[in-house]
């Protein structure tokens, strides 16, 4: 399963999901939303996606990582539009025979999702607002 | 030819627009694309920007040749997670 979400990431559905009786371990990363980045405190984020190339390169990413390691099955869920701070933005879930399998698969996929899915969040702050990635601020109108 | 190109992000915010359709003459790059719509939307050339390019969905480079109703997307430095 590899999908975007604009609807708040619910843990034990990728749990389920990835429950298998050939599975030893169960992974979960969850990336969650923080009230500050260097040093300026955030106040709302928001995720915008291209959402069809996304869950294509969340599958391949899935597909890469089974090839590189004897996984049972994964499960990979981004949010779309405002998160609020401290909620899950990202959710991996793998199971796999043994437990190394499955930390390995599950590191590996965060930092790709991190440089392959096109998926881009803005953070805002008092006074301003940034596409994180970009390095171009934008002052909200009237500041 | 026509093809689609959709803005998302920093990109969506200068072009003042989520999509768009362009008409191109035959044998036209993902680069001459851009040029073409830098002439409508002169804020989309972001400063110090680093670009990727997708047609239909896959990454492609600068010098790829665009067919008729290709969904063109430039996608700036992402930033899931």
């Amino acid at each position: 399963m590899f999908r975007v979400t604009h609807q708040p990431i619910d843990l034990q559905t990728l749990v389920d999901y990835v429950t298998d009786p050939e599975a030893g371990a169960i992974v979960t990363f969850i990336g969650t939303t923080r009230n500050n980045n260097e040093g300026r405190k955030v106040i709302a984020l928001d995720y915008d996606g291209y959402p069809e190339m996304a869950e294509k390169e969340l599958a391949r990413i899935g597909a890469d990582a089974a090839r590189k390691w004897q996984i049972c099955r994964m499960a990979i869920l981004h949010r779309l539009g405002p998160v609020q701070i401290g909620e899950a933005s990202v959710v991996i879930a793998v199971s796999a025979a043994h437990r190394d399998a499955a930390f390995a698969d599950s590191r590996q996929a965060i930092e790709e999702i991190k440089k392959t899915v096109p998926i881009w969040k803005k953070e805002v702050y008092e006074g301003g607002e940034v596409w994180i990635g970009t390095q171009t601020g934008q002052p909200l109108p009237g500041r | 030819m026509k093809v689609r190109v959709k803005f998302f992000a920093i990109l969506r915010e200068r072009a003042g627009t989520a999509a768009v359709t362009k008409e191109l003459v035959d044998g036209s790059t993902v680069a001459d694309l851009w040029r073409e719509l830098q002439k409508d939307h002169a804020k989309l050339d972001v400063a110090g920007i680093r670009l990727l390019y997708a047609v239909n969905q896959n990454y492609v480079s600068l010098d790829h040749v665009l067919k008729d109703q290709d969904e063109v997307v430039f996608i700036p430095p992402v930033s899931g997670g």
